[in-house]
């Protein structure tokens, strides 16, 4: 690895690869701080609530929810869409800052990673619990069945969506646990009883010979170059879930790739909000350095200022097109009643990541901790946005109509974050939350012991 | 089969490259080198083939193409054709998107499979006592003693010359 005398390294503290294992390794091995207890018991707690909240509505149905006949999708898609989104950044920061070798991906991808796998998780409840039946839900599969057989209309971008979601949580899951056997293999070597036993089923007796390493790699590279594309499909597929219906403010061509970025800008949102606090919980300043922030801070405001240019895009086209429908969606969506939403909206995604070009700004924690999460509400608002009013004045002004939600969908819009961090605690609890065996690749050079010169081996 | 062993354990992976490199001028035969994370260069070193894998990838997201065209055809035009908004019956732009995922699902799949065969890993496989320290900070070079050309003392030197730390002689199936 070339190294600049200029620039500071990715890891600091002068860490050998041996401080690697011992650092990461720590929180695995004693007990968990009281920090963790009391975020853990938050998440628990909040996911108990969300789950008894879930729970009514699957007893009771879907009128425990306020939906109407205009406005059929709410908080629940909302959700959606939100969660799937959240895992876009875990993708990218593994998989396309892998493939343009972009080497401060390794201390935060693990936990990247993970939040992809929670967060789709977190999304695939919510169509579930939509079904209203979700003891049904394998009625989406195409399997034989005794009604025809039945198929499943894959000319409706729902299905699609059913394969893209499942591909991308397979997938993510599968890259995952490659990533971590390495891993796994360091923590079996150092446990010692049941711990050991069960470290050492799931780190199928890796050793790390040279070949294996070899074959490992290349595996890396194929799959980030499959998880590269996939990416970017899934969210073009949810995008489809609205541009492919005639409703007026859905009816898009620049959904997709609308989709894609904001999905990223919340994600990356999403990393920092859990690095931050993560770094200073866990100890972890040395890995996850200022450095690193940075870097998505920067990726934050880049991807804002595209979101910020989708939303012109979007109003631009609805003034050029000359339908006076797609105008009116979006005068309602600006003026009309429901306009808070979409100011909020604007002030927290176009706004507030501007700020970041502030050096100051950027060098403050607590700042870049308060932006993450007003990028995330504004994200959140975003697709509350393009869902509810779009519908809530349709082409016919005798239905239209308001939507206000219920407790019960307050409690399951919980029930997500409940869910996400109860698993994202647990897994700093009992995983690797840095990728010790890339770390131990970008370390900067230690003096080596003798002087004689070996050559540049790099 | 069993091999009488010398195993060099090494900080450095600099040191370990040169000590590989000498080891394979002079022909002695490695059995293997492990190493807690892949060290850059060592495939050229050891003279490591690139694997492989990206023909599996290939294969695996072939096979899942063909499956989600054919599937998605067979099921909407040839089993039980429903009319949906009037559109024809092998309607294949919309096919697309889960033919697409399908490439992507059975190629990462298979790769992930044929690493997995290919490196002799599954849950539960018992490792041998012995190179702990291999993955946390050690690499282990593991040279064959068969050769009468080499003595036991000849190895060693080389071993501790390149900058091994840690020396043990094993007898055994060190795989």
């Amino acid at each position: 690895m070339v190294e600049s005398i200029v620039e500071e390294p990715l890891i600091t503290g002068d860490k050998t690869p041996a401080d690697v294992t011992r650092d990461v390794c720590r929180p695995l091995e004693g007990k968990p701080t009281r920090l963790w207890y009391v975020g853990f018991l938050l998440a628990l707690s909040t996911l108990a609530l969300g789950g008894a909240a879930v729970a009514y509505q699957i007893k009771t149905g879907i009128g425990t929810w306020g939906l109407n006949r205009t406005v059929g999708w709410g908080f629940d898609i909302t959700n959606f869409v939100f969660w799937v989104g959240i895992g876009h950044a875990g993708t990218l920061i593994s998989a396309v800052l892998l493939l343009f070798r972009q080497k401060w991906r390794t201390s935060i991808n693990r936990s990247a990673e993970a939040m992809t796998i929670f967060a789709v998780c977190c999304a695939g409840i919510y169509p579930l619990i939509h079904m209203g039946r979700p003891w049904l839900c394998y009625w989406v599969f195409p399997y034989p069945n005794t009604r025809g057989p039945l198929w499943v209309n894959f000319r409706s971008a729902l299905l699609w969506d059913v394969f893209a979601i499942g591909t991308y949580f397979t997938i993510s899951l599968v890259f995952w646990y490659i990533g971590m056997v390495p891993d796994l293999a360091t923590i079996r070597d150092r446990a010692t009883g049941l711990k050991k036993k069960i470290f050492n089923f799931f780190s199928l007796g890796w050793r790390g010979t040279a070949r294996t390493w070899s074959r490992y790699e290349t595996a890396c590279v194929l799959l980030a170059a499959l998880a590269t594309p996939l990416v970017v499909s899934v969210h073009s597929v949810v995008s489809m879930d609205f541009a492919t219906a005639v409703i007026p403010g859905w009816h898009t061509t620049v959904f997709p790739p609308y989709f894609v970025i904001g999905a990223v800008f919340s994600g990356f949102a999403m990393v920092l909000t859990l690095m931050i606090v993560a770094r200073k919980v866990m100890r972890f300043e040395n890995y996850i350095t200022m450095k690193h922030i940075h870097a998505m801070c920067k990726v934050l405001v880049f991807t804002g200022s595209i979101v910020a240019l989708a939303y012109l895009t979007e109003a631009f086209t609805a003034w050029y097109s000359g339908s006076k429908y797609e105008q009116f969606v979006f005068l309602n969506r600006m003026f009309g009643p429901m306009a808070w939403s979409y100011w909020i909206m604007v002030s927290c995604n176009v706004i507030a990541p501007q700020l970041l070009w502030i050096r100051k700004i950027r060098h403050s924690l607590p700042a870049i901790f308060v932006l993450s999460i007003v990028v995330n509400i504004g994200m959140w608002f975003e697709r509350f946005v393009i869902i509810v009013t779009s519908l809530h004045r349709d082409f016919l002004p005798s239905s239209w109509s308001d939507y206000v939600p219920t407790l019960i969908e307050f409690g399951s819009l919980i029930f997500g974050f409940g869910l996400f961090f109860t698993l994202f605690l647990l897994f700093c609890r009992f995983l690797p939350m840095i990728a010790m065996s890339e770390i131990k690749t970008v370390l900067p050079k230690r003096e080596r012991k003798q002087s004689v010169d070996h050559g540049e081996a790099a | 089969m069993k091999h009488h062993c010398y195993i060099g354990f090494f900080e450095d992976e600099h040191e370990l490259l040169s000590a590989v490199g000498v080891c394979r001028e002079r022909g002695i035969p490695i059995v293997d080198v492990v190493s807690p994370f892949p060290v850059h260069g060592l495939d050229d070193a050891l003279g490591i083939r690139p694997s492989r894998l990206p023909w599996v990838t290939l294969f695996g997201g072939a096979a899942g193409l063909s499956l989600g065209l054919w599937f998605q055809y067979w099921s909407t035009a040839e089993n039980f054709p429903i009319d949906v908004g009037g559109k024809p019956w092998d309607s294949y732009p919309a096919f697309v998107p889960v033919a697409f995922e399908l490439t992507i699902l059975f190629a990462g799949l298979s790769t992930a499979f044929a690493l997995f065969v290919r490196s002799f890993l599954w849950p539960g496989k018992k490792t041998a006592p012995g190179l702990e320290v291999t993955t946390d900070h050690r690499h282990a070079l593991i040279l064959e003693q068969r050769d009468a050309r080499f003595t036991d003392s000849e190895l060693e030197q080389l071993l501790h010359e390149h900058g091994a730390d840690e020396i043990r002689q094993e007898y055994g199936d060190m795989s």
